[in-house]
């Protein structure tokens, strides 16, 4: 469904992603870790429209996408959210995800009801009528969901939306996630904690310092003598072993 | 809900038949708020709704002033017909304002300062080139009839005044209600957020500076019909462009009422003050007072009111 190919990004002297290459199949949730400064949040933004790649191709469904703007991609069916969530802060939450529920229509009806439809499926049936501003850290990783969701996209690129929740809100959020997967939708997500993702991806990258440098189940990954000494420092999987 | 629009039919009722009792100055001095009103929606539209604040708006103003009289006066054209072509041009210039800036990825203050150098472009080029006049100014020859755009009676100004509050009103009205709004919003609130969500932030803006410049160029043919004579100064002078942001801000930007309930406010203490001077011998050298209570206003509403004399009255946000 999503491919990327030698992607790469720098800025200034410093190449954020190098080279990286990805896959997403149909159907799939694909996660993507490394350690903090991997790179990871900039392949995001490159495959979605926000950083023109310095080389590299992104396609989705065969269709090459590389440097569209993000409006385009997203009207194509890939959406994003962000790490650092980006409520509209001064309307309601209910206004929030209509935002994106008017992608696909003008019909102000339609798209409250779209919204209400989307906001049960992320649990915040009850919340609609707050403030951006006023939702607790957990309501906002919610909303940046709901409203991505709301654009009825095809792949959904998730960026940390667990960071910064306790482990209950997370358990919560993982079910949210694996619901949303069972109506259809594929999803890639970013993750710092390794833990998170063993229970929700099927398949598993890592980016390590801008470079791909493994690609396998979660199982598969955590054994990976790269992938340990990527996270715990050099000489770390020699000492683990013993 | 039914309270809200019962409020509104009587607000409006009260100000159509209040120029029947009302001698013809204080006529003349509710022309002057619904008028400001009018030109500070135009503002809010852009400004308040969608976040792009301009320091500028003049421009529009001064481009449909000078486009119907100089359409009328060189032309020879009956200025209802030149009223339409004054708000084309406002749009043009709105649209290549927005064009320009936006492309240049201008943004908060820098956008700010960019319309504010438009205006005194064009303030300088009205001073300038011929068919202007320059400094002198165009005359519109007084001849009061209404085929001309022109009225004996102070009453019919008012009442044109009025409709046109009351159309940029509805259609900041509607822009509360629709998604060409709802994008508005989005894009004032988070610009990466709603880029994200598929809104093409660019054309957004550029349409939404287009539609502020028509309505703003609507005004500027409104205020050359009643005084009859406009210059460079007059047009697009920087004044004009403080007082529509001044009517948005204080009245509540991004919200629907709040630039009429600005300009209420802000003629009021205008005349109260204007009053006093001339009351208190103390005052008497503090000109223009008003001057000083807009500063002192503007502080207090900064700094205590951020929404506005909206502020007060604002619930919980409405909805479906």
């Amino acid at each position: 469904m999503l491919e990327v190919r030698e992607l790469s990004k720098s800025f200034g002297g410093l190449k954020a992603v190098d080279q990286a290459s990805l896959d997403v199949r149909q159907g799939e949730i694909v996660g993507l870790i490394g350690p903090n400064g991997a790179g990871k949040t900039t392949l995001f933004a490159a495959i979605a429209g926000f950083h023109k790649p310095d080389a590299g191709r992104v396609t989705l469904d065969g269709t090459d996408i590389t440097a569209l703007a993000p409006h385009s991609i997203c009207a194509r069916g890939m959406v994003r959210t962000f790490q650092i969530t980006q409520p509209f802060a001064k309307i309601s939450v209910r206004e929030n995800i209509m935002v994106g529920a008017y992608l696909h229509t003008a019909d102000r009806a339609l798209a409250a009801h779209q919204a209400e439809a989307v906001a049960g499926m992320v649990g915040m049936a009850g919340q609609l009528d707050q403030m951006g501003a006023d939702l607790t850290v957990a309501g906002r990783k919610r909303l940046e969901l709901a409203r991505a969701l709301a654009t009825g996209p095809r792949l959904l690129l998730l960026d940390e939306v667990m960071a910064g929740l306790n482990p209950t809100e997370i358990t919560e959020i993982v079910q949210v996630i694996r619901d949303i997967r069972d109506s259809g939708i594929t999803i890639l997500l970013i993750e710092h904690v390794m833990q998170a993702v063993t229970s929700l991806a099927e398949r598993v990258y890592v980016l390590n310092q801008g470079r791909m440098i493994a690609e396998g189940t979660p199982a598969a990954i955590a054994d990976d003598p790269q992938v340990v000494e990527a996270y715990l420092g050099h000489g770390a999987a020699k000492v683990l072993r013993a | 809900m039914s309270r809200q629009a019962v409020l509104c039919a009587v607000g409006l009722g009260i100000a159509v038949i209040y120029p029947l009792l009302a001698p013809n100055y204080l006529i003349n001095i509710g022309m002057m708020v619904f008028f400001v009103a009018f030109i500070g929606q135009s503002w809010n539209i852009a400004g308040g709704f969608a976040g792009q604040t301009s320091f500028g708006h003049v421009v529009f103003f001064g481009t449909g002033a000078y486009t119907s009289t100089i359409l009328q006066v060189t032309y020879s054209w009956n200025p209802w017909l030149a009223w339409p072509a004054a708000m084309l041009a406002g749009g043009i210039v709105g649209w290549i304002i927005a064009f320009l800036s936006f492309r240049a990825g201008l943004r908060g203050s820098y956008f700010a300062l960019i319309t504010l150098a438009f205006a005194e472009v064009f303030r300088i080029l009205a001073n300038s080139v011929p068919f202007t006049r320059g400094g002198l100014g165009m005359l519109i020859k007084a001849d009061q009839r209404p085929i001309n755009f022109q009225f004996k009676d102070p009453i019919w100004i008012y009442y044109i005044a009025l409709v046109l509050c009351v159309i940029s009103l509805l259609i900041a009205w509607r822009l509360t209600r629709n998604r060409f709004g709802a994008r508005l919003v989005a894009i004032r609130e988070n610009e990466d957020a709603a880029r994200a969500l598929g809104i093409d932030v660019f054309a957004e803006k550029v349409k939404v500076l287009t539609l502020s410049g028509a309505m703003c160029a609507a005004g500027g043919t409104f205020y050359a019909q009643k005084y009859l004579y406009i210059d460079p100064s007059i047009a697009f002078g920087v004044d004009k462009s403080v007082e529509m942001l001044l009517v948005s801000m204080v009245g509540g930007a991004g919200t629907i009422f709040g630039p009429l309930i600005g300009s209420v406010a802000l003629t009021v203490i205008n005349e109260v003050t204007r009053g006093l001077a001339s009351v208190v011998p103390a005052l008497k050298n503090v000109q223009p007072l008003s001057l000083v209570v807009y500063g002192i206003m503007l502080v207090l509403i900064v700094a205590r009111l951020p929404d506005g004399l909206m502020g007060l009255f604002r619930r919980k946000p409405r909805h479906a």
